[in-house]
């Protein structure tokens, strides 16, 4: 079926063997207009090389601030049919496991309403429902709550949505039990999710081991990682079996193909701290030496398993560019057990919310107001003492504030006995 | 009771969350759930896991486009209904996971999924180039230097081997970010694309005071570039277009200060960035090439330049060598060399801490 704009530089995107995203739009623009016009538009920017959205607009459903995104076409003459075109998010749920049944209510209800395109996922972690008028707005979120059980995700100065990794649904290196901490933060703090009250954005995200498959490291303001304080577990006869070629390196990332594992050049010399030792027959880690890296679990995967005493490190102020550059998270605590009712976490959470709110300036990210008030003051603000594990080195400027109540009679000083000591 | 328009305060639930995670785990997930001992990789794209119990999951993983249509999804759906009891899950990469709790179902569906043309491309695993994460582009925000789906999709179809396969010495992480904002969070990517702009803002006088909070967009420049100023009768602004680094914040706080256009922006690439903490820290991406035109409808130069530096990867780098390992151990000079990229100077910083980034030592190649 012809559709009504003509599109030749987007025919050109499917071709090739990746799933084609411009076919796939155009099969629902066979019944959609609002597609079909956004594959006008979309057009348009080819040939112009600039986007046609307009700058924002406030939309959102009764009584929450965020989680729907405003979104105005800029040619409503040549596209009526996206000149209003907004973003819903979805809170996914942790780890995003879903069922048929509730994937596919949740298409009828973005059939009947929106667009019928979706990003699954956000970069954050929502479902995105791709496109909708003001007057939708209402009936989908009354549908989501009360035949899906489903919430809006946040936007704007509030929480973001939450995400972690698989963890201990399916990966066995996971140290926490991440979806059920993301659900308990994502449930305890439901009004900071919808109603923006921070001075910007604020993420958590969680992995349930130091490989961060959810890059909370680099994404998170708040980034929750996995690790353990006690011994590598090992099983000696399964390290054999590696060296033996029969069992295979790495998971099978490298290929199926049975074959050597050399781990004295594989292993042991890529072990970041040297704490490792092969004696032909048995494995030695010099567990008080080990930095948890990974590495070498990674590519033994049978014979060696994270420790036992597990919890996490939490470490805050990884952001994206924008403002002041991009940050990656800094260790603020280096082991916090995470157990249920999480008590300890909200604890520090909230601490921590009190500053940056009391301090933060408007659009102000935690990490870039710990940058400009320093980490000292941070530490004071969430009451946790300084700790080696917090650096790379110590400093090596010697500009160092001192707080008058560190030092013996404080600030105030009686200039007329100094000149008495010292005749100007 | 349905939706009623004339009160929307009827029956109003609100804050309720998300789903409890474990409403749509499949049964052998609930029942093994953190009782995992080990996995494998069987072939590109097929995991096993297998639990303490004895239990195994055989998980199919598939690449998609990150912008769906329901169609899509309900054929996802037939899918999950006809081989894994109705459940599937996406990862953070936007791939799509297919678990079943018996090796013999795993080759019925697999058959399916490669049945269905080229919608369920099976890979993502192991030294792989996996699913490219990315923001909206073109299709959907205000912001963007460049397009997002159509860059992602032109580059896979060029890295299409590489996704389906474990021929690399590593992972690979590809991620685009159609501007600065980089809501994708790229910064930290083995190969990262990124949207830009070049040119300062035009400066809309006549609607800037109707449509923008003058102090705030003052405000939210980093360089301090922008001052007030009187044009006619107008309260506007005034913009020090050699200070402007393109960042585009005043635009996001004031409308009449657009940036984007078609000859100056287009496509910076940077690599060697990491998130994992496993044997070298997590790492930023560093620039490779300052600008790439915007070239529609399948961007060349940029997917030559990327296919270029991954292939220059894997010829060169050792096994587990992640790309900004691979970097370090034979040094920048090398890189330009090996990867025929030019140096220019937008390769020295001259942002704040700059100095961090200049040599400081004669330890260097020839
Ligand atoms: C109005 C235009 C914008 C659109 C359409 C947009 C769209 C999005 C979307 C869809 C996501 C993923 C959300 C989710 O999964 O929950 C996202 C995340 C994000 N956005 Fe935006 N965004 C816009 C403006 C901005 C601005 C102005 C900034 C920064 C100043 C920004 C920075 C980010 C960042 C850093 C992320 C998260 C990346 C991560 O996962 O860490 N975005 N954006
Ligand atoms: C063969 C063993 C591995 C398996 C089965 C595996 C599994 C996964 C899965 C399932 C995801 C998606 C997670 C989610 O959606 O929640 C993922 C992402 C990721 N994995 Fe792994 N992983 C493996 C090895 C590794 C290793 C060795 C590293 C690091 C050296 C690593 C680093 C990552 C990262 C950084 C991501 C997130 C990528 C991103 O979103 O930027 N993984 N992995
Ligand atoms: S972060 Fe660790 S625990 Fe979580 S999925 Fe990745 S490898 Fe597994
Ligand atoms: S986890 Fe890393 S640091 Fe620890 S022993 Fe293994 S390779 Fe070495
Ligand atoms: S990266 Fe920039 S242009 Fe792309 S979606 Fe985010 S704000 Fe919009
Ligand atoms: S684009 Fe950025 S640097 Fe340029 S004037 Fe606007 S805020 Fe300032």
């Amino acid at each position: 079926m012809a559709l009504k704009h003509a599109t030749p530089m987007l025919d050109e995107l499917e071709k090739g063997p990746w799933p084609s995203f411009v076919t796939d739009i155009k099969r629902v623009a066979a019944r959609k207009p609002m597609c079909e016009d956004l594959l006008g538009l979309l057009e348009m920017s080819y040939e112009h090389k600039e986007g046609h959205w307009k700058h924002g607009g406030i939309v959102g459903v009764f009584g929450y601030g965020g989680g729907v995104i405003g979104r105005y076409c800029d040619r409503p003459d040549l596209f009526p049919n996206v000149a209003h075109f907004h973003t819903m998010r979805v809170n996914q749920p942790a780890s995003k496991f879903y069922t048929s049944e509730v994937l596919r209510k949740l298409c009828d209800i973005w059939e009947e309403h929106g667009s019928g395109l979706t990003n699954m996922h956000g970069s954050t972690g929502d479902v995105i429902l791709l496109g909708t008028t003001t007057d939708q707005l209402e009936p989908i979120f009354y549908r989501l709550t009360h035949e899906l059980g489903m919430d809006l995700g946040g936007s704007g100065s509030n929480m973001r949505t939450p995400e972690g990794c698989v963890g201990k649904a399916r990966c066995e290196w996971s140290c926490l039990d991440t979806q059920d901490i993301i659900y308990d933060i994502t449930m305890r703090y439901q009004d900071e999710l919808h109603r923006p009250m921070f001075p910007y954005k604020f993420k958590f995200k969680a992995s349930g081991c130091p490989n961060d498959c959810v890059a909370a490291i680099a994404r998170a303001d708040c980034s929750i990682i996995g690790t353990w304080r006690d011994k590598i577990r090992i099983d000696q006869e399964a390290v054999r079996a590696y060296v033996g070629g029969e069992l295979v390196p790495n998971g099978g990332s490298h290929g199926f193909e049975k074959r050597k594992l050399d781990i004295q050049k594989e292993v042991i010399d890529l072990c970041p701290t040297r704490c490792m030792e092969w004696d032909g027959k048995n494995l030695k880690i010099w567990d008080e030496d080990c930095t948890r890296c990974m590495h070498c679990i990674n590519v033994m995967p049978r014979a060696l398993r994270p420790g036992t005493d597990v919890g996490a490190t939490i470490l805050c102020g990884a952001k994206a560019p924008i403002l002041e550059g991009a940050q990656l998270s800094s260790v603020i605590i280096p082991f916090m057990k995470m157990e249920p009712p999480y008590e300890e976490f909200h604890s520090f959470v909230e601490k921590m919310w009190d500053w940056w709110m009391e301090n933060g300036k408007n659009r102000e990210r935690l990490g870039e107001l710990i940058q400009r008030l320093g980490l000292r003051e941070f530490l004071k603000a969430v009451e946790v003492e300084p700790d080696p594990r917090m650096i790379n080195t110590p400093r090596f400027n010697p500009y160092i504030f001192y707080d008058p109540a560190d030092v013996p009679g404080g600030w105030e000083r009686d200039g007329k006995a100094y000149r008495e000591r010292h005749h100007a | 009771m349905p939706f009623d328009p004339s009160d929307i305060m009827k029956d109003r639930l609100t804050d309720i969350g998300p789903p409890k995670y474990d409403k749509f785990f499949p049964p052998f997930i609930k029942e093994n759930y953190g009782k995992w001992k080990y996995h494998e990789i069987l072939e590109p794209g097929v995991l096993v896991h297998v639990s303490e119990t004895g239990a195994e999951v055989y998980t199919v993983r598939v690449g998609a486009a990150r912008l769906l249509s329901v169609d899509l999804i309900r054929e996802v759906c037939d899918i999950a209904d006809k081989h894994c009891g109705g459940y599937v899950r996406w990862t953070t990469r936007n791939n799509i996971e297919f678990m079943v709790d018996d090796k013999a179902k795993l080759k019925p569906l697999i058959d399916d999924l490669k049945s269905r043309g080229n919608w369920f491309p099976i890979g993502g695993t192991g030294a792989s180039v996996t699913n490219v994460v990315h923001t909206q582009g073109w299709v959907h925000c205000h912001t963007p230097a460049i397009d997002a789906s159509g860059i992602v999709k032109a580059v896979m179809d060029e890295l299409f081997e590489y996704f389906g396969s474990h021929k690399l010495p590593a992972q690979v992480r590809i991620s685009l970010a159609c501007c600065l904002n980089m809501c994708g969070a790229v910064h930290c990517s083995d190969i990262a694309i990124l949207g830009v702009h070049r040119k300062p803002p035009i400066i809309e006088h006549e609607r800037v005071q109707n449509v923008c909070e003058i102090p705030l967009v003052i405000a939210a420049c980093p360089t301090a570039a922008i001052k007030p100023k009187k044009v006619g009768d107008y309260k506007s602004v005034e913009i020090n277009e050699n200070r402007c680094m393109f960042c585009g914040n005043c635009y996001t706080m004031c409308p009449a200060l657009p940036l984007a256009d078609g000859e100056g922006d287009g496509i910076a690439l940077w690599v060697g960035g990491k998130v994992s903490n496993s044997r070298v820290p997590p790492k930023f991406s560093k620039l490779a090439v300052p600008y790439i035109p915007n070239e529609p409808p399948r961007w060349p130069t940029t997917v030559q330049t990327i296919k270029k530096m991954l292939e220059t990867y894997a010829s060169d780098a050792r096994r587990y060598e992640r790309v900004g390992e691979w970097i370090e151990r034979i040094g920048w000079e090398r890189f330009f060399e090996k990867t025929g990229i030019e140096f220019r100077h937008e390769h020295i910083d001259d942002y704040r801490l700059a100095m961090m980034t200049w040599r400081t030592t004669t330890q260097f190649k020839f």
